[in-house]
């Protein structure tokens, strides 16, 4: 076991994790990434650690997996955290969670801005209920605002956030500022226009100018939709100060020295290159980066053995096995050896290729298995394949780490400031807590052991 | 057969990438397709080895020959706007690319329909046309779908289609149905007027028989779980759901067989196998036999991928679409690796 082989290298610092959910200082950890690359498992499984460490945590996740929510216990939305049950709090830690309903979120807000009248009238206004059933930005708008209210809450001492699955993974850094910047923006007041505008004097040509403006969005939009859209408007009109301020207020929030980011990624070329991406534009907004999640790395404890080494004494044993059967007079195994040839060799050579197989069981291309498993007792023949075979996947497994490595490289050579902590692949999902544990086992461990 | 195509999966599935390789592999025989772009990534450009795609249509690529002739020539020419039209032959066809640019579309739109050249201009200064393009529900989705599904319908002088097919690289699929029904929604939020109409015609186009979704999804528990839940949502909102595509397969080396074998005593054979092979002593601390409890715990992590993803097919199969594999391409996907897919697509039959 080459531990050398398989930890980082020395130029990229390592993301020690305990030491940043154990920090009291630390009350909020934001975790992003672009899609598909393990934000949730990694915010779930942080709370987890960060709970049987002795702090209580609650997790706030946007889009869980449904077995991973049951596990949890948050699969129904009520938009309140609650508490996780079966998590080791002998260190005196608790661990809540929730699962964040944007409608709700914002109804909330609504209601706890407006008196019940107007608020009723808001919540009943069409436009309202498109806008908060989720237009682009909805969902990454209300997850601020909702650690927004987990914080000023205080309930917790820690935070741990997971952020929504947006077409780039920076929205919801943009998604206050957009919104904010419409409601401060004078296309409302067009749309309020001339009650707020009509009144002074000095402003009446700017008048004309207004009502054929919303002449030109009402032929537009059509009549309806625009008195639908003014409705609302100017119901909201008291509450847009409101909404400016907790935008802010929130940004400002995510910039406090209590605030950490992790970005998460795996290791692929796309999911690193948004996790640059994300590293400078934290830079850019003055947000405090902990450091690089690198989920789902592959290792070896085999690592000795090179990918090169291990083809060739596969095919020596494949070679020798076939001279064997050739003088066997058996052909099955022969035909089974060659199907475990890069299946695109067999595709160019003929250009046909067998559907139904294909549909039938695509695992079954390659498969050493039937033939050998025949064998009741082992020969050296089957051994001589078993070990060809073992070599293979070493080989496959050892191109794996070298191409992880080296998209790994690229990201450290890019960002070498940045710590990094890599997760160890494991060959399934996680849906438990006990799966959430060995992944903040991983997340702390730093991989200094190198069993997979 | 459809000549829109929606390409939609959950993240990290490499929809984009499938995408690309749909608009190849329909692009045969003077074939002409276009590919279509609306989250504003710039993925096509990155995918095609060029410069970031501008808001207009261009030729990205020639599409390959059967034989492959043209592939050469059109990889050997990535970079440039201006692909060969792959020696002159019939066999390859061509892909065009188009970003979608919602505030563009909407200004577009404005002064086809109501020559609105001052007024348009007017609108973007007040921050209309931003409210109309990120704020105003649905609105841009409308414009999104209504400019794809204005290529799918523009014809030339002599009524042909300009376009055989349109490929869509579409939002992932827990926004994909409400995304492509939100035209619905804003028929029914503006009740009249020219956005209402627009609206119902891109949803006739969208609900007919033209129109395919497909799924991108790897054999992993998450994204077949969101590809189950994506064709349900497609189907009760009546969107056609054409295929499932099963993106990165891999071949499985090995078996639970072979692990069953080794756990009744192979070891010492497998030693003896790998140090005949050159790998060191099969004795016991012998370099070959060192290797052997490495080499069985990734053939067990194996055999357990192998197992669920498996099991994860039978879902796949069990929602009754076609399926079409594309093999992980192990250095990532280039611009040959592109086609090296498109001609999987081909082979695999009509989708």
């Amino acid at each position: 076991m080459t531990a050398d082989t398989t930890t980082l290298d020395a130029s990229a610092p390592r993301l020690e994790v305990d030491a940043l959910i154990d920090d009291p200082h630390t009350r909020i950890v934001v975790c992003c990434g672009s899609g598909g690359v393990g934000k949730t498992t990694t915010a779930a499984a942080l709370g987890v650690r960060a709970a049987e460490r002795g702090r209580r945590v609650v997790v706030l996740t946007i889009d869980p997996a449904r077995r991973l929510a049951q596990s949890m216990g948050i699969s129904e939305l009520d938009n309140v955290p609650r508490q996780v049950k079966d998590v080791d709090e002998s260190a005196g830690g608790e661990l809540h969670a929730m699962m964040l309903d944007m409608k709700r979120t914002f109804d909330e807000i609504v209601e706890g801005h407006a008196d019940a009248e107007r608020s009723r009238a808001i919540l009943e206004n069409p436009f309202y209920q498109s806008l908060s059933a989720g237009f682009a930005g909805t969902q990454e708008y209300m997850a601020m605002e909702k650690l927004g209210q987990l914080r000023a809450n205080d309930e917790w001492d820690l935070i741990i956030v997971d952020t929504p699955p947006s077409r780039s993974a920076l929205d919801f850094l943009d998604a206050p500022k957009r919104l904010g910047s419409f409601l401060d923006g004078k296309f409302i007041r067009v749309l309020m226009a001339p009650a707020k505008v009509g009144g002074r004097a000095g402003m009446k040509f700017l008048n004309v100018g207004m009502s054929m403006m919303t002449g030109t969005l009402s032929k537009l939009m059509g009549g309806q939709l625009l008195r639908d859209v003014q409705t609302f408007v100017a119901a909201m009109d008291t509450m847009f100060g409101g909404f400016r301020t907790r935008a802010d207020a929130t940004y400002r929030l995510l910039q406090a020295p209590g605030t950490a980011f992790l970005v998460v990624a795996a290791p692929e070329r796309d999911a690193l290159r948004e996790a640059a991406y994300f590293v400078e534009r934290l830079a850019a907004e003055q947000m405090p980066l902990a450091g690089l999640v690198l989920n789902r790395v592959h290792g070896s404890g085999a690592s000795q053995l090179s990918a090169e080494r291990a083809l060739a004494a596969a095919e020596a044993l494949t070679d020798q096995r076939a001279e064997d059967t050739h003088a066997d007079g058996a052909d099955t195994a022969d035909t089974r050896t060659a199907s475990a040839a890069p299946a695109e060799n067999n595709l160019e050579a003929d250009g046909i290729v067998d559907l139904d197989a294909g549909k039938a069981g695509p695992r079954t291309a390659g498969g050493l298995s039937p033939a050998a498993a025949e064998h009741e007792t082992p020969t050296s023949a089957s051994a001589a394949q078993l070990a060809a075979g073992l070599l293979r996947l070493h080989a496959e497994r050892m191109q794996v780490l070298a191409r992880e490595r080296r998209t790994r490289d690229r990201f450290t050579a890019l960002h070498p400031e940045v710590p990094v902590t890599e997760v160890a692949a494991l060959p399934g999902d996680v849906h438990d807590l006990a799966g959430l544990r060995a992944i903040g086992d991983r997340l702390a461990q730093n991989r200094t052991d190198t069993e997979d | 057969m459809s000549r829109l195509h929606v390409v939609s999966g959950k993240g990290g599935t490499g929809k984009t990438t499938v995408a690309a390789a749909l608009a190849l592999a329909l692009a045969t025989e003077g074939r002409r397709t276009l590919l279509v772009e609306v989250e504003g990534r710039q993925g096509i450009a990155q995918l095609f080895e060029t410069e970031a795609l501008p808001y207009e249509e261009r030729k990205i690529a020639v599409a390959p020959a059967s034989d492959g002739a043209a592939l050469r020539a059109a990889a050997g020419n990535g970079s440039g706007g201006e692909a060969p039209r792959g020696g002159g032959r019939r066999g390859g066809g061509e892909v065009h690319a188009l970003a979608i640019d919602a505030e563009r579309a909407l200004l577009d739109y404005l002064q086809m329909f109501y020559k609105l050249g001052s007024a348009g201009r007017a609108l973007k200064k007040l921050g209309a046309i931003d409210f109309a393009t990120t704020i105003a529900p649905g609105l841009r989705d409308v414009l999104l779908t209504g400019k794809a599904c204005e290529a799918v319908r523009r014809k030339d002088k002599n009524g042909r289609f300009v376009y055989d097919a349109v490929v869509m690289d579409a939002p992932p699929t827990g926004r994909i149905t409400r995304f492509l029904n939100v035209n619905d929604e804003v028929a029914g939020l503006a009740k009249i007027g020219p956005i209402h109409n627009q609206a119902q015609a891109v949803m006739r186009v969208l609900k007919s028989p033209e129109t395919a979704v497909h799924l991108v999804t790897l054999l992993e528990e998450m994204p077949v779980q969101e590809t189950a839940d994506g064709v349900a949502e497609l189907r009760a909102a009546g969107i056609p759901v054409g295929g499932i595509v099963i993106n990165m397969t891999r071949p499985a080396l090995l078996d639970n067989g072979d692990l069953d074998i080794a756990a009744r005593g192979a070891r010492a054979g497998v030693a003896k196998a790998l140090s005949q092979a050159g790998l060191g002593g099969a004795r016991r601390g012998g370099l070959a036999d060192r290797l052997i409890d490495p080499l069985l715990e990734q053939a067990r992590e194996h055999a357990e991928r192998v197992e669920l993803e498996r099991a994860e097919y039978a879902e796949l199969t069990a929602i009754g679409l076609p399926t079409y594999e594309l093999e992980l391409l192990p250095e990532g996907v280039d611009l040959a690796g592109l086609y090296h897919l498109a001609r999987d697509l081909r082979k695999q039959g009509p989708i």
